[in-house]
């Protein structure tokens, strides 16, 4: 290939104009006017389980299945109660039988009797969906049918959903199961057809002791966003760096 | 190039042109990022509108207020009025339509979620008042013998 020099000259300055000219479609931004490009919203849903006051009494599982026609008499549920017993040697035994879906109404754990003089603490830990700002099942969804909602709500697309099950391994949480009627993944939707009204969730209505609460922590007035703010609340399984918006008061080092 | 070549890559370009065809046909429309990346808001967004149009259940309190307030006026003045009404008298749903009548739960295992003894320091649980099941009339039904809604009164 020959090239001449008027040849490379004319060459140079229209690479040089190609290069430069696409630098003007970029603009620098500020960060609100980032944000209101990207439409954020300005609601995010967070959860707060009060540990301390939980009696363990299971009607937020009861309620749960019934609004969310999940099968009542099917070994699962998205939402439970566990019961952690600490004894004087130090042994830690965890149970919740049936999902706490009949609450606790015997001392006795995995059929074992535990000797009231023997337990140094003993207290009930609610579980629920983290719906985490990084969660690890959406992120192994072949299909695109786990999803984030603009407002920060974890949810599965039934019509989408092929059953594979990835999303159910993935979970740290455990909190994912196998609908035994839609077989499709399945998962604690927050109530969204609930929160979207206006209401509570179906748990956190029928609690009676007030240990779950929600809130929009994007909101700094918010009741739940001001506890969550001021007060000394743990996250579970912080080290899987899914950031879970489930927010517990009063966490012991025990549960998991 | 010879014919025998060219054959098999117009099959390929066919199929793959059949996979393009039906990739329009099926996806719908509004499947594509619409949440804050590619990640985590890749879905169908009318989907959003699936889960928003189920139908609630548990209504709570202030709509059992409603009709029945001098019910719930008389209840409030009792302990058990921190639990919902249809945490025993069932979710209301439509009610009074569908169903007509709540079915109640009148079970001596509904009360045992609370009030079943179990002794655990530093607990909210044991400083309600609890009973051993198995020894504390294991026949009968609480309500035979207790009210319900003012839980302080025998019947």
């Amino acid at each position: 290939m020959k090239c001449s020099r008027r040849n490379f000259l004319q060459k140079s300055i229209y690479g040089a104009l190609a290069v430069t000219l696409p630098l003007t479609a970029f603009k620098i931004l500020s960060p609100g006017e980032a944000a209101a490009a990207l439409k954020e919203s300005n609601l995010r849903w967070a959860f707060l389980v009060d540990t301390r006051k939980c009696v363990g009494c299971g009607l937020c599982v009861k309620a749960c299945k019934n609004e969310n026609e999940i099968p009542y008499d099917t070994p699962v549920t998205r939402t439970w109660v566990e019961r952690y017993v600490v004894t004087r040697d130090g042994k830690t035994r965890i149970d919740s039988p049936n999902g706490a879906r009949d609450g606790f109404t015997s001392p006795e754990m995995l059929g074992e009797k535990i000797d009231e003089k023997e337990i140094t603490k003993a207290f009930f830990v609610p579980k629920l969906c983290n719906h985490c700002a990084t969660p690890a099942c959406v992120q192994v969804c072949p299909v695109g049918a786990t999803y984030q909602a603009p407002d920060g709500a974890v949810l599965v697309d039934r019509t989408w959903c092929i059953g594979c099950g990835y999303c159910i391994m993935a979970c740290p949480y455990g909190v994912r199961f196998f609908h035994p009627v839609h077989k499709v993944a399945e998962k604690c939707t927050f109530c969204y057809h609930r929160i979207s009204k206006g209401m509570q969730a179906a748990c956190v209505q029928a609690c009676p002791f007030g240990v779950r609460q929600m809130g929009n922590i994007k909101d700094p007035d918010d009741p739940v966003t001001k506890i969550i703010m001021s007060e000394r609340v743990g996250v579970l399984k912080d080290e899987y760096g899914t950031k879970p918006h489930v927010f517990y008061l009063g966490l012991d080092e025990r549960v998991r | 190039m010879k014919n025998h070549v060219l054959r098999p890559l117009w099959v390929a370009i066919l199929l793959v042109l059949v996979i393009l065809v039906a990739r329009k046909i099926y996806v719908p429309k509004d499947f594509g990022i619409n949440g804050q990346n590619y990640t985590f808001g890749f879905y169908r967004k009318a989907n959003l509108d699936d889960w928003k149009s189920i139908k609630v259940k548990y209504n709570g309190r202030e709509y059992c207020k409603d009709c029945h307030e001098e019910n719930f006026k008389k209840n409030e003045l009792f302990k058990h009025r921190i639990i919902q009404c249809e945490n025993c008298h069932g979710p209301a749903g439509d009610h009074p339509e569908n169903p007509t009548k709540l079915v109640i739960d009148r079970s001596r295992e509904l009360c045992l979620r609370c009030h079943a003894r179990l002794n655990y320091p530093d607990a909210l649980r044991s400083k309600l008042p609890g009973i051993d099941p198995q020894k504390h009339n294991p026949d009968s039904v609480c309500v035979d013998c207790h009210q319900p809604h003012n839980p302080d009164l025998e019947v």
